[in-house]
């Protein structure tokens, strides 16, 4: 026994913790990984990368848009897909912290009980932000240019990221209700991959069969990829873009709540 | 007054009633070992006592606040070290600290010098700027205790705190949790090692299909066993059977046998006379002996008496959820 430890004065403020100051704690944990294992970042980036340059140039050559060139139509469903495809990493790496009972620990800790889930959603919507930045330098680089100024690209690139960041609370609730990595990044899949394929990212949904439109017209990923769209390509405001809005709040409203009520009982 | 008072705890998962009615009494200042094997409710008591868990009926107090009713504010007051290491791999030592200090409530400047304090009783100062992957697993446990211990606890929960270490680590890591009974923390420790419980707790309790089926100091328990043990090997293991019948009539009760590796157990109320005795038994039954002695009884008898088992054997699948289960843990 070397050092007695000094009393600590707790903060005896709230007893329920202070929900901004340990987000903050939680995301800065998170955030950390990618400074540490930069692979990981790295790895991130691969995947959206080569579903550029595989619909660019192999698929590309058989897709014609009218008045548009492919790669700046495609771009807007590469930054949806991307930030919804990064989204399933919140639950995995929910489920992750449960297997390793870091999740028993916060909640044994007189902390937010919000904070974990927050935490967790706003450092994947920085690591999402990261990752279609780099894309749009990729993108750059083979000929992609916005079309509409810098704020509506801005615009654009945000609103794909809040979408992402609204797919993340589904996907938090997928990781605690399963509670297990493998299992639940395979239930990722199942959703996302048809979800993200049927919709306008990345051909236009008239060509679909009549079934298949219909639901591409109703699917929120052709929204938000519509909505991204007209911010990348100019043209007059587009009633996607208050709708894509209106879904990212309306699956807030629904999972946040359901998220606290299952972390609360996991 | 006791710092842990528990009056008829149940928690059901589906069909496992995991607990059926723990009543617990704890003083302040003690350790109490909660003794069992896998899938008795240790893990489930812990959990209810810690705020994790809701029980579905009875009502649990520590440091005066009810576990259901006031738990935002016993968080404040408690530490908690579960069956894996719950440290953040990719972080250093000291990050991990730091980040539980912060998130008890210490201002970043507190954490981080609370955590350089905590580090250094805990002998990880030499690594505490190193990745937590790093870590040996002895490392790890202690970098677990210590985060445990960043809020100052009243009242310390270490779930079977050395489950997959080394000997030496284990032991390593009961000298850790003496000191910390030398302060004045209060300890419930749950273990399914005998020696464990010897070593370190001033009262256990013997847990079972979630319920408390025993309760007393370790040489209270022993005793219950009464009088010594009469423990031998047989040579052949397919002769454990014939040997215990052979030695049936020397002790207070039918002997105990483990068919797998030939030992006979047997209470006997005094130990005059009771090897001669035994020994001629098997010799007249033709029964060769690898072994044979007198001993003081173990916590392990005592569980065979009360239970008819011994710890080591798997009574149920483990019955816990979620992610405090073995084999869930890391490497």
């Amino acid at each position: 026994m070397t050092t007695e430890a000094a009393p600590v004065e707790l903060d005896k403020r709230n007893p329920r913790g202070h929900f901004v100051s340990d987000s903050l704690v939680l995301t800065k944990r998170n955030l950390l990984k990618y400074v540490r294992v930069p692979t990981l970042l790295v790895f991130s980036t691969v995947q959206p990368i080569m579903f550029v340059l595989l619909f660019v140039y192999v698929f590309g050559g058989a897709i014609s848009i009218p008045g548009v060139s492919y790669t700046n139509f495609l771009m807007a469903g590469i930054f949806v897909q991307t930030s919804i495809f990064g989204s399933t990493q919140t639950g995995v790496s929910l489920a992750e912290d449960m297997g390793k009972g870091l999740i028993d620990r916060f909640r044994s800790l007189p902390m937010s009980r919000a904070a974990v889930l927050v935490g967790r959603t706003v450092s994947d919507a920085g690591r999402n932000l990261f990752v279609v930045t780099l894309m749009t330098i990729v993108g750059y680089i083979i000929g992609f240019r916005f079309q509409a100024g810098f704020i509506n690209a801005i615009a654009a690139l945000l609103l794909s990221v809040s979408f992402g960041f609204a797919f993340s609370w589904i996907s938090a609730a997928i990781g605690l209700a399963i509670r297990d990595v493998e299992s639940t990044q395979a239930a990722s899949f199942v959703w996302v991959f048809p979800l993200t394929f049927a919709s306008s990212a990345f051909v236009p949904v008239e060509g679909f069969p009549s079934w298949l439109k219909t639901f591409a017209e109703w699917n929120p990923i052709t929204v938000a990829v519509d909505a991204t769209r007209a911010l990348i390509l100019g043209g007059e405001l587009n009633p996607d873009l208050w709708q894509s809005v209106a879904w990212v709040l309306v699956l807030l409203a629904i999972f946040v709540p359901l998220c606290v009520r299952l972390y609360k009982k996991v | 007054m006791p710092i842990i008072e528990v009056s008829g705890i149940t928690k059901s998962f589906g069909e496992v009633r995991a607990l059926r009615g723990v009543d617990l009494n704890i003083e302040e200042g003690t350790v109490y070992g909660l003794l069992g094997p896998n899938g008795a409710g240790k893990t489930t008591a812990v959990r209810v006592l810690a705020t994790l868990l809701v029980p579905d009926t009875g009502t649990a107090t520590v440091a005066g606040y009810d576990v259901v009713a006031d738990a935002p504010a016993l968080r404040s007051v408690i530490g908690l070290a579960g069956q894996s290491a719950a440290v953040d791999e990719i972080l250093t030592g000291m990050e991990n600290i730091e980040m539980v200090g912060r998130l008890y409530g210490l201002r970043p400047r507190d954490a981080r010098q609370r955590g350089g304090a905590i580090l250094e009783r805990f002998d990880l100062t030499f690594a505490a700027d190193r990745p937590v992957k790093t870590y040996s697993g002895g490392m790890r446990r202690r970098l677990d205790l210590a985060a445990s211990l960043v809020g100052a606890p009243k009242v310390l929960f270490l779930d079977e705190p050395t489950t997959g270490l080394d000997p030496r680590s284990r032991i390593g890591l009961w000298e850790f949790i003496e000191d910390l009974v030398d302060e004045g923390t209060t300890l419930l420790l749950t273990t399914q090692y005998l020696e464990e419980a010897d070593a370190l707790a001033d009262q256990i309790g013997v847990i079972d299909h979630g319920k408390v089926i025993a309760e007393g100091t370790s040489d209270e328990l022993k005793s219950m066993v009464g009088g010594d043990v009469l423990d031998f090997q047989v040579a052949d293991r397919h002769e454990t059977e014939a040997a215990a019948a052979a030695v049936a009539g020397i002790g207070r009760e039918e002997p105990r046998i483990d068919k797998a590796n030939g030992h006979v157990a047997l209470s006997v109320e005094s130990p005059v006379g009771v090897i001669t005795q035994a020994v001629r038994r098997l010799d007249a039954a033709g029964i060769k002996l690898r072994d044979l002695a007198i001993r003081r009884p173990t916590l392990d008898d005592v569980f065979l008496t009360l239970t008819g088992q011994t710890i080591g054997d798997e009574a149920e699948p483990e019955d816990v959820p979620a992610a405090t289960g073995p084999g869930r843990g890391h490497s």
